[in-house]
C-alpha cells in the first residue's frame, strides 16, 4: 500500500511541478489521482492560460473582480467573508467554497447546479451580484480585442480570434483549478503515511470522536487509502433554517413558478436570500432536498473561515457546537423539519469538542498554509 | 343514492386524464398535470406508522417525532394542495393517551382534512377508546369525486384473546406489539364490521371505483409478523364484484404491491423505521407478492432512510403511488393499464433493480 501511494505522489507531483503553478510542492498523500475529463486534457500552456484568466479582473463590470477575488490563494482560495462580495460591492448569499481539491467534487457550487469546474467557471462573470457582465458574448468580446490573449488562445486551442468562445475560457480555468490540490496534512501522514507521531494526542483523540460519537465520518468520508472528506451528497443540516422558518412553502412555490417562467437558477439563488435557502431543491425540485447543501471537504478547514453555506459559523468551535446541538446554534432553537436523518444531538463533552477541533486542524496542508497570510474574517 | 356516486367507471375513463407517471412528480409538474382536469383526477397524501413513543413528561423518542414532523412539512409543500390526507394508523407505539395526543398535536400542522385509520399500536391498550374519543369512528366510508372510499379497522382479533387474563392492559398491548410472538393473535376485520361493509357496498354501483383503506394488509403475506389479516379472503370476495378496487395499507413499513384479480394492493411507508422483507427472515411460509420490487438496504446512519410518506394520484379509478423517501431515491408504483397491475416506474425490469438487503 505504501508503495502504491508513493507511486501516486511521484506521478502527480511531477505533473504539478511541470505545470509550473504555485503548488509545485503539493504532494497529494491521502488523495486519489485528479480526474481529468477526456475532452479537456491538461497541458502546461492551458494551465498557464487558466492561471492568467483566474486572476483577470476584466471578468467583472467594474474591472475589479476576478476569480481570485473570492478564491484568493493567500486566503486558502476563499475570501474569508460570510458571503462573497462582487462588482461594485454587491453581496451574494453564499460563502465562497475553497477551490482547493474542488477538482474531486462530483458537482460544483453549494447546490451542485453545475456538474464540473468548466460549467462552474462560466457562471460568476455574468452573475449580477458577482462579475455583473451582461452575457457571455460581451464577456468574450473583451478578450477578442486583446492581442495578447488572442495569441495565447491560438497557441492553446488552435482557434482564431473569432472562434474563441466561453468554453475555451472555461476549459483553461478548469485546467488550472485541477492543479490546486492539497493533501499531505498531518492527518495524511498519520493515517496513510504510517507516521503515528504526525498528529498531536488531542488530534488522535479527536479522530476517534470524528469516526465515533461525533458521527462526522458518515458524510465527510475517510476511505481505506484516501480521504476526500465528502460524500458528494446533499444534506439539510439545519443551517439557515431560521431565516425561512414558516415561509418555506411560499418560497418554494414562488421559486418554482419563477423557474418555470425561465429565470436563471444561478442568478436567483445568489441574489435572493430566501431562494438561496432552498438549497438542492432549487436544482432538483425534489421536496426531500429542501435546504440541503453539498457536503464540503474538510481539508484545510482551519484556513477557510467562516463556515457553512451562508458563512454563519465563525470558528471551528462554533461549528462543532452547531452539530453537537443537533443542527442548531442553541440547544433551545427550533429544528428544521427538513433536517437530515443523519443530524442529531451528539452529547459531546467539552474535552471531546476540543479534541475534534484539534483533529480538524490536523487537516491543514503545509503547501496551502505556507501561502496564507491571515485567517481573519472580513466583516 | 348520493349524486356523486353517479360518476361511474366509464365516465371516469372518459373524463380522467391519462397521466403517465415516470418519476416523482415535482411540484411544478403537478400543477401542469392537474390544471385542466381538477374535477376528474385528484391527489391525496398518505402518512402512516409514526409510532410516537412517550418517554416521560414532555419527552418523546426524538427519531420517531422527526419522521412524522418531516413528512408533515413535506406534505404541506404539495402544490396544488392534495384533496385530503390519509393517516394510516399506528400514531402511537403503546397506545397511551400521551402518545395519541402528541401525534394529533403534530398532525395539527398538516394543511388539509385528515382521515384516520386505526393501527394495533393505537388500539390494544384501551381497545381504541382514547383514539375514538379524539378522532371518531374507526370504520367509515366517504365519497370523493366519484370514488368510494372505505376505511376499515383491520387490526381487531378474537375476543377470547382480547379478554384473556392479562396482568394489565399494557401487558396486552406489548404482546400485540411483538413480532414472532407465539402468544400473539392474528388480525381480523371480524363479523360485525364485515356485515357493515356488506351493507355499505350495497349502495354502490359496481362500476364505481373503490378504494379500501386498512392498517394491516387485506391479503396474507407473513403470519409471523402479522403482515396478515385472517379474514382477508372474505373481504376480497366482497370486493370482487366491483370493476376497479384499490386496497391501501400501512403496518408493513416497506414498499409492497400486488394484484389479486380485480384488486390492486399498495402498502405505504412508515415515517418511523423500515422493516426488512419477511422473505429474508422467513421462519414460516412467506407470501411476498411476486410483483413487488423490494427497496434497497437503508443506511442506518441516516435515520430517515427507509422511511417515507406518499403522494397518491388518483385517475381513471387507479392510483399512482409516489413514495417520498428521504436519503434514498423516490419511487413511483403506478397501475399499468396494459398489464393490468401496478408496476414500479423505474425498477420493475430485473436489470434495473438495486439489490435489496438479503440478510441481516
Amino acid at each position: 500500500m505504501i508503495t502504491l501511494n508513493t507511486c501516486r505522489i511521484i506521478t502527480l507531483g511531477m505533473a504539478i511541478a511541470a505545470a509550473g503553478t504555485s503548488l509545485v510542492n503539493a504532494a497529494p498523500l491521502g488523495l486519489p489521482a485528479v480526474p481529468i475529463p477526456a475532452d479537456n486534457p491538461q497541458s502546461d500552456a492551458k494551465i498557464a492560460l487558466g492561471d492568467r484568466l483566474y486572476h483577470e479582473e476584466r471578468f467583472s463590470a467594474d474591472g475589479k473582480v476576478s476569480c481570485a477575488t473570492c478564491h484568493a490563494e493567500e486566503k486558502a482560495f476563499t475570501d474569508h467573508r460570510a458571503v462573497s462580495k462582487g462588482h461594485n460591492g454587491l453581496l451574494g448569499t453564499r460563502n465562497a467554497p475553497t477551490v482547493i481539491n474542488a477538482a474531486y467534487m462530483e458537482t460544483q457550487f453549494w447546490d451542485g447546479r453545475e456538474p464540473d469546474l468548466e460549467g462552474q467557471s462560466k457562471q460568476p462573470p455574468i452573475n449580477p451580484v458577482e462579475g455583473g457582465l451582461p452575457d457571455h458574448v460581451a464577456f468574450v468580446n473583451i478578450f477578442r480585442n486583446d492581442a495578447s490573449y488572442v495569441k495565447t488562445f491560438k497557441q492553446v486551442f488552435g482557434v482564431d480570434k473569432k472562434e474563441i468562445t466561453i468554453d475555451h475560457f472555461a476549459k483553461a480555468i478548469a485546467s488550472f483549478e485541477r492543479t490546486i490540490i492539497a493533501g499531505d496534512s498531518p492527518f495524511d501522514h498519520y493515517q496513510f503515511g504510517g507516521d503515528k507521531s504526525a498528529m498531536s494526542e488531542a488530534a488522535v483523540r479527536g479522530l476517534a470522536v470524528y469516526v465515533g460519537q461525533g458521527r462526522c465520518v458518515s458524510c465527510h468520508i475517510i476511505e481505506q487509502n484516501q480521504a476526500l472528506f465528502t460524500d458528494n451528497r446533499f444534506h439539510n443540516i439545519g443551517v439557515g433554517f431560521k431565516n425561512i422558518q414558516g415561509r418555506v412553502g411560499e418560497i418554494a412555490k414562488d421559486f418554482l413558478k419563477a423557474k418555470n417562467k425561465g429565470v436563471d437558477v444561478d442568478v436567483t439563488v445568489l441574489s435572493d436570500p430566501d431562494a438561496s435557502e432552498l438549497g438542492r431543491f432549487a436544482v432538483s425540485e425534489d421536496i426531500n432536498k429542501i435546504g440541503a447543501f453539498k457536503t464540503p471537504s474538510l481539508r484545510n478547514i482551519e484556513l477557510t473561515p467562516p463556515y457553512m453555506h451562508d458563512g454563519s459559523q465563525k470558528t471551528l468551535a462554533d461549528m462543532v457546537n452547531f452539530y453537537n446541538n443537533g443542527g442548531r446554534v442553541n440547544p433551545d432553537d427550533p429544528l428544521s423539519p427538513f433536517l437530515s436523518g443523519g443530524i442529531r444531538p451528539l452529547n459531546l463533552s467539552d474535552q471531546q469538542k476540543k479534541d475534534l477541533v484539534a483533529f480538524l486542524k490536523a487537516l491543514t496542508s503545509p503547501s496551502i498554509a505556507a501561502k496564507v497570510t491571515s485567517t481573519k474574517i472580513i466583516d | 343514492m348520493n349524486r356523486k356516486n353517479h360518476f361511474n367507471r366509464r365516465e371516469f375513463l372518459k373524463r380522467g386524464s391519462a397521466l403517465i407517471a415516470a418519476g416523482w412528480l415535482p411540484l411544478s409538474l403537478v400543477e401542469v398535470a392537474f390544471g385542466k382536469t381538477q374535477a376528474e383526477s385528484f391527489t391525496f397524501a398518505y402518512i402512516s406508522d409514526s409510532h410516537l413513543t412517550h418517554i416521560k413528561g414532555n419527552n418523546f423518542v426524538r427519531n420517531w417525532d422527526r419522521g412524522l414532523t418531516r413528512a408533515i412539512a413535506e406534505a404541506n409543500l404539495l402544490t396544488p394542495r392534495p384533496d385530503f390526507i390519509l393517516y394510516g394508523g399506528d400514531i402511537a407505539q403503546l397506545g397511551t393517551p400521551e402518545e395519541i395526543d402528541h401525534g394529533l398535536d403534530l398532525l395539527g400542522a398538516l394543511r388539509g382534512d385528515v382521515h384516520y385509520v386505526m393501527g394495533e399500536h393505537d388500539y390494544y391498550l384501551d381497545l381504541g377508546e382514547h383514539w375514538r374519543k379524539r378522532i371518531g369512528p374507526d370504520h367509515y366510508s366517504f365519497d370523493h369525486k366519484g370514488v368510494h372510499f372505505v376505511v376499515l379497522n383491520s387490526i381487531l382479533t378474537h375476543d377470547d384473546w382480547i379478554h384473556k387474563k392479562w396482568d394489565s392492559p399494557m401487558h396486552r398491548m406489548k404482546e400485540m406489539a411483538r413480532l414472532d410472538n407465539p402468544q400473539g393473535s392474528p388480525f381480523l376485520v371480524g363479523d360485525p364490521q364485515r356485515e357493515w361493509l356488506r351493507k355499505d357496498l350495497e349502495k354502490i354501483s359496481k362500476d364505481t371505483p373503490l378504494v379500501v383503506v386498512s392498517h394491516s394488509p387485506l391479503q396474507k403475506i407473513y403470519k409471523g409478523w402479522n403482515f396478515w389479516t385472517d379474514d382477508a379472503e372474505q373481504i376480497q370476495a366482497m370486493l370482487k364484484p366491483f370493476d376497479k378496487v384499490t386496497v391501501l395499507y400501512g403496518h408493513v413499513h416497506q414498499i409492497q404491491y400486488n394484484q389479486i384479480d380485480n384488486i390492486s394492493f399498495h402498502s405505504v411507508m412508515a415515517t418511523a423505521w423500515p422493516w426488512p422483507y419477511p422473505s429474508t427472515f422467513a421462519q414460516e411460509a412467506s407470501y411476498m407478492p411476486k410483483l413487488t420490487v423490494e427497496i434497497n438496504r437503508a443506511d442506518p446512519f441516516f435515520e430517515r432512510d427507509g422511511t417515507g410518506w406518499q403522494f397518491i394520484n388518483m385517475h381513471t379509478g387507479d392510483v399512482d403511488v409516489h413514495d417520498a423517501l428521504p436519503d434514498n431515491r423516490n419511487r413511483v408504483v403506478a397501475f399499468d393499464e396494459k398489464k393490468g397491475h401496478p408496476v414500479d416506474a423505474r425498477y420493475q425490469a430485473e436489470a434495473n433493480r438495486i439489490p435489496p438487503m438479503k440478510h441481516f
